[in-house]
């Protein structure tokens, strides 16, 4: 399986949670996986990338054009990081306006649950619920379960559940 | 494939094609019986982690039994001291962690104990090696006993740096074998020998791992840690220890030497992945992560394996049997390397393609898509759709509720026409509102103010407000000395030290005045004040910046004072805690915050207030909140000028 992915947003917003969570899933798997991560400056609300290649690579960046999926969890960087998206890749946007890729306010839902930050895992199971990352549902709840902290535990399960169960029905 | 995980597949697949082709020769058989960087049988049963690239050095630092680890806090470095803090019940042997005061500091720690006989590593971002380079240019003449690593982060790009230098170029100057690892597992994996490379010649050895590798995850197996058994032993031998000029031309004559000898360690030699044979006379040479760019870009396009391609491990001192084999066989050699034309310049081969010819871009990260241009151009081959031109996005701010942006708003509102100094933090951000002006380096902003005042007051007593903005670690870190210089000087100026208790942009390590060390062990806490009042500094306040009224009559105070007879420096302390600290939030009221629609869209709160969690709606021309993001401090509310902003207690 070779599988390149890449979660875009801006500091603060969980790009690195769901980073770790998506990659963890392949450890577990005993699949090798290779990310790379914005620290630093960048990370006080500036936009921030996050990528993620699973199988057999060497490198842990993704060249123009080859991503496979890209989990955009805020949707003003779209055109900032469009171009590494294959032609047939997808693209899971937190987003109140219409446009290109799979869109939903997953703010709102997140919000609903109690803290707008649980997006993240919104927009993962969205990815998982529509086999855009070949991961099951179990598997990410093992994940997740591994690295959330306790008290968060729920929580992120809940949120994550809202994107399995989300249903587009203006998908473009 | 479970097997290979934990040291890169690519190291692998070139163990491979190593067995299967090996025919070069001197260099093919040194390659061939080498096994750096290869983990030891790695089983299904092992313990396997996801870790950071800073992660895995940590626990490599854990593994290879280093007994004294010391840093300064400062990205892309931070996480390594972090992970060896986390890690360090792992240790079967007593191991010191000390966040020290600065990296010549840590470099002198680390040093001292090497010199005993124990292993230790001093841990340190790449300007942080020029803070450090003193000690690190002597110590390669002198030497060390125990194992010694500096472990430097470059930051090609850069992506949080002031420069984008080169640590293996600095080695070069100070005649410093560095080694150059192209990811994660692999950057763990050279720990342990290069501990052994330093206690074979008695050489402090640089680990220079870059951004893309410190904050870059990979499966990384787990081992135990090595018992050492060694007692501080320190042989006293002034003729090295202490060598004054008459030791220094032998000693200098025997680093020559070893560095010759270590050029030519088998096992630190250039690895060949060998192609099949179709491109006589054409290599490819790569270091650091932009070989693995380039393995990965190699497959993509269908050309694993087609040209001979090395590995560079060991940048300097280059190999002088690499040099001739690159002399002899090739004509044409591709050299990718970051930052600077380092193993090009010890190539000196006429038939290089590299960043001296500026066929490579000199400067800036070598991401996979521009290798793939210069490839593309090398090879002559399809060359690939210009890449799309690069949008910045959103640009990093202050965080909402920051105590930095009041103290900035306040700074800039009495002193429109003032001179700021400012310095390297996340306080640098302060230039979005117009309160920095200049950024440097560590503790410069208080020589800058100084040198500032000096130039101006030649040319009449009317010298504009200086004020200088510091942050708590960097004052410790090198801003003591540039304030009693500034003191004796007669300097007139106003030095603001933004204390939020924390090292606040490297995610919050403990600073001098608040009686914590590494990991959160208790120990003695130096205070702030008695230590500016022990500079010569007369006029000293302390305040919180999130009570503006009186931190702006504070500056007026101030400006009064350095502007009297009698006056000299004014301090002023801005004291409150990061808000990134949970248990600053949870001590501090929160409110709801609105905007009224009697705003008139002035756009000073988000502006020259610029808080992110303030936001112009350009349909009904009034700034909105949104409440995602806004911690309800309540600083924005002094900053309308039509009280449009209202807060009320949440319930």
């Amino acid at each position: 399986m070779k599988q390149q992915i890449i979660v875009s947003g801006i500091g603060g917003q969980g790009v690195l949670f769901v980073t770790r969570v998506i990659a963890q899933m392949a450890v577990n798997r005993a699949i090798p996986v290779l990310t790379s991560e914005t620290h630093g400056m960048a990370q006080r609300g500036g936009t921030v990338l996050s990528t993620i290649k699973i199988g057999p690579f060497s490198s842990p960046l993704i060249r123009t054009g080859q991503a496979d999926l890209g989990l955009l969890l805020w949707d003003k960087n779209l055109p900032v990081h469009q171009s590494l998206l294959k032609e047939t890749g997808t693209w899971i946007i937190n987003s109140t306006e219409p446009g290109d890729g799979i869109r939903l306010d997953a703010a709102e839902i997140a919000r609903n649950l109690g803290n707008a930050v649980l997006l993240n895992l919104v927009l993962l199971g969205v990815a998982i619920q529509r086999k855009k990352i070949a991961f099951s549902v179990d598997e990410c709840r093992t994940a997740i379960t591994q690295l959330a902290p306790q008290k968060f535990l729920a929580q992120n399960l809940a949120a994550l559940r809202m994107g399995l169960e989300y249903e587009q029905l203006d998908e473009q | 494939m479970i097997k290979t995980i934990g040291f890169s597949l690519r190291t692998l697949r070139f163990l491979r094609l190593c067995v299967k082709k090996d025919s070069l020769g001197v260099l093919g058989a040194l390659v061939a019986e080498k096994n750096i960087g290869v983990s030891k049988g790695i089983s299904m049963n092992d313990n396997i982690q996801l870790l950071m690239g800073n992660e895995a050095i940590g626990q490599g630092l854990i593994e290879a039994g280093c007994q004294i680890a010391t840093a300064y806090p400062g990205t892309p470095s931070t996480e390594i001291l972090q992970a060896v803090i986390d890690r360090q019940e792992q240790a079967k042997e007593p191991l010191h962690i000390e966040w020290s005061v600065n990296e010549k500091i840590a470099f002198e720690v680390a040093l001292a104990a090497s010199y005993s006989g124990k292993r230790s590593a001093a841990v340190m971002k790449q300007v942080g090696l020029n803070v450090a380079a003193d000690p690190f240019m002597r110590t390669a003449y002198l030497g060390v006993k125990g194992g010694m690593l500096t472990i430097v982060a470059d930051d090609p790009g850069p992506h949080s740096s002031q420069n984008e230098q080169d640590t293996r170029l600095f080695c070069l100057q100070g005649r410093v074998p560095v080694i150059d690892p192209a990811g994660p597992a692999e950057a763990k994996a050279l720990i342990q020998p290069a501990f052994e490379l330093s206690e074979k010649y008695e050489m402090n050895i640089v680990l220079r791992p870059t951004t893309r590798i410190c904050h870059s995850r990979q499966n990384v197996a787990i081992e135990p840690s090595t018992i050492l058994k060694r007692q501080a032993d320190f042989r006293k031998d002034p003729t090295r220890w202490a060598a004054t000029p008459a030791f220094l031309p032998a000693l200098h004559r025997s680093l020559n030497a070893k560095l010759e000898q270590i050029a030519d360690e088998k096992s630190w030699q250039p690895r060949l992945s060998q192609g099949n044979g179709s491109h006589p006379g054409t290599a490819l040479v790569a270091s650091g992560v932009v070989y693995s760019h380039l393995v990965d870009l190699l497959e993509e396009l269908g050309l694993t394996a087609t040209f001979d391609l090395y590995q560079v491990l060991m940048p300097y001192p280059l190999s002088p049997a690499f040099i001739s084999i690159m002399r002899n066989n090739y004509e044409r050699v591709l050299v990718l390397e970051e930052t600077y034309p380092v193993i090009e310049l010890q190539l000196a081969h006429p038939g290089v393609v590299g960043k001296q010819g500026g066929r490579i871009p000199r400067e800036g990260e070598l991401t996979p898509d521009v290798i793939h241009q210069v490839l593309a151009a090398f090879l002559q081959l399809e060359s690939p759709a210009e890449p799309a031109v690069e949008r910045r996005g959103q640009r990093p701010s202050l965080c909402p509720g920051c105590p930095h942006r009041a103290a900035f708003y306040s700074i800039k509102k009495c002193f429109p026409q003032g001179i700021f100094p400012s310095d390297i933090g996340c306080y640098t951000l302060g230039m979005n509102l117009g309160a920095v002006n200049t950024v440097h380096c560590m503790g410069a902003c208080i020589s800058q103010g100084a040198g500032f005042y000096q130039s101006y007051s030649q040319d009449g007593d009317d010298f504009p407000t200086i004020v200088v903005t510091i942050g708590d670690s960097t004052f410790f870190h090198a801003g003591i000395p540039a304030l009693i210089n500034a003191v004796i000087q007669q300097t007139r100026i106003i030095v603001v030290i933004l204390d939020n208790a924390t090292t606040a942009m490297t995610g919050g390590q403990p600073v001098p005045h608040m009686g914590v060390a590494a990991g959160g062990r208790a120990t003695k806490a130096i205070a702030m004040e008695p230590l500016v009042r022990a500079c010569g500094v007369e006029f000293l306040e302390t305040c919180d910046p999130y009570d503006s009224p009186q931190l702006e009559e504070l500056l007026i105070k101030a400006d009064s004072y350095i502007r009297r007879p009698a006056g000299g420096v004014a301090v002023i302390i801005s004291r409150h805690g990061c808000i990134m600290d949970p248990q600053v939030r949870k001590s501090q009221p929160s409110r709801k915050i609105s905007i009224l629609d009697h705003c008139i869209g002035c756009e000073k709160c988000t502006g020259a207030f610029e808080c992110p969690a303030l936001s112009m709606d350009r349909d009904r021309k009034i700034a909105v909140v949104d409440q995602d993001r806004c911690i309800g401090c309540g600083t924005c509310v002094p900053v309308c000028p039509v009280a449009a902003i209202v807060q009320e207690p949440l319930s």
